[in-house]
């Protein structure tokens, strides 16, 4: 299991795209292709933008389909934080039909 | 070009002011202004910012100001924007907790960095200057990712004590809502294209649902809802088209998915402003819990992709 510290990556304003886009392909995907867990670590995040979890989460949503939320565990995330990933995670699998 | 800087114009009234732009003879630029008074918002700045950034200095002509807030202009850095001198003389203050002078915004990177060191300026509330910084964030990613504007996101925003309040305008010279939308939708006017650009899941990046890796087609809807929600103004105009949201009656307005639903106001025949320039106010006394508002864009945004996937499931033949 991997476990990848956002405000590390992407500080306490979770907004850069480019990072997010960084984080997804070096660190997200290769573990999932390899079936392994990945921790996406939110302690000390303020505040992300729903750009940024769309970065974040949507392509590896979309090449894992539903197993990708099994794989993938969101840690100490504010509310604020919690509910924008649940829109992206939401309108995702909306978008990809039913599992 | 010629552009009037009017005696007043904030989003509620800024539609003679957008009417009296001139984009003839775009090589030069001339600034005029009502010699009593300007009360501007800052959308007006940023555009006349995102004008002159396209022309050089000596193009540009900015007859004498007489106007006694005149001083406010310099203070926003409007003449140090453009290049061109003014014999205004003003003490200069921090700017911390009241303005953010206008600042020209290319890269991600450029934005990261502006962020950072945006919100402490402003001197806000966490909760606020979440809701500010996301609004910003939004708006000058769209500039640097769609608009292909050789100049970038020209922005500045004003903190109003009286209505404590947060206006915020962003301007760019780039190919407007219409071209990037047009990419991946049927646009046949600037208006239909903002109409677009405004519902939840619309990009011009891909007509995907769910978006491209990069892109959801998200950002002006939430900053449409942010603004919907708390009974403020959001204006873009792009092209020839300017859409207005303006204030809601209702004291729980409902969001849309489609901006034409909302109380709004619209035209289609405006000079043509070549790129976007969009405005927003946000009212701090009012502004409602993000963590609620992200509750109703969440509902709003998987009502509006469900409607769009079952608009095209194919239908049984019945014989």
């Amino acid at each position: 299991m991997k476990r990848i510290s956002i405000l590390e990556k992407a500080g306490a304003f979770a907004e850069n795209k480019d990072v997010a886009r960084d984080i997804r392909l070096q660190d997200i995907l290769p573990e999932l292709d390899k079936g392994s867990e990945v921790v996406l670590d939110f302690e000390g995040v303020d505040a992300a933008t729903q750009s940024f979890v769309h970065a974040l989460i949507s392509d590896v949503m979309r090449k894992h389909g539903g197993s990708a939320l099994d794989l993938m565990a969101f840690k100490s995330c504010n509310e604020e934080v919690r509910k924008i990933i649940s829109i992206v995670a939401d309108y995702m699998q909306e978008g990809m039909g039913p599992p | 070009m010629k552009i009037h800087i009017p005696n007043s114009a904030f989003l509620g009234n800024i539609d003679p002011f957008i009417r009296g732009f001139d984009p003839s003879s775009p090589e030069t630029l001339e600034i005029t202004a009502n010699d009593k008074w300007i009360a501007i918002h800052p959308i007006v700045l940023s555009m006349l910012a995102a004008l002159g950034s396209t022309l050089r200095p000596e193009d540009i002509l900015c007859r004498k100001l007489e106007a006694k807030s005149r001083h406010y202009l310099v203070r926003m850095g409007l003449f140090k924007s453009l290049g061109i001198p003014s014999d205004i003389s003003i003490v200069e203050h921090e700017p911390a907790g009241r303005f953010i002078p206008i600042t020209r915004v290319r890269t991600s990177d450029e934005l990261s960095r502006f962020m950072a060191e945006m919100i402490p300026l402003l001197h806000l509330e966490p909760g606020q200057a979440r809701t500010i910084g996301y609004i910003v964030s939004e708006l000058a990613r769209n500039v640097i990712e769609h608009a292909e504007a050789e100049h970038g996101a020209l922005l500045c925003a004003q903190y109003y004590k009286k209505s404590n309040s947060i206006r915020i305008g962003i301007a760019d010279t780039g190919v407007g809502v219409k071209a990037t939308i047009s990419r991946s939708h049927a646009a046949e006017t600037d208006l239909d294209a903002i109409r677009l650009a405004l519902q939840p899941g619309i990009t011009g990046a891909t007509r995907r649902e769910g978006g491209t890796e990069q892109n959801a087609g998200a950002g002006l809807f939430f900053i449409k809802s942010i603004a919907s929600v708390n009974r403020d103004f959001f204006a873009i105009y792009s092209g020839s088209g300017l859409f207005k949201l303006l204030k809601s009656t209702s004291l729980k307005p409902r969001l849309k998915a489609d901006p034409f639903e909302d109380r709004h106001s619209k035209e289609g025949d405006l000079p043509f402003w070549r790129g976007t320039a969009v405005g927003a106010d946000i009212t701090l006394d009012q502004t409602a819990e993000f963590s609620s508002l992200l509750d109703a864009v969440g509902n709003t945004y998987r009502a509006a992709v469900r409607e769009r996937v079952k608009a095209r499931y194919k239908r049984p033949r019945f014989l």
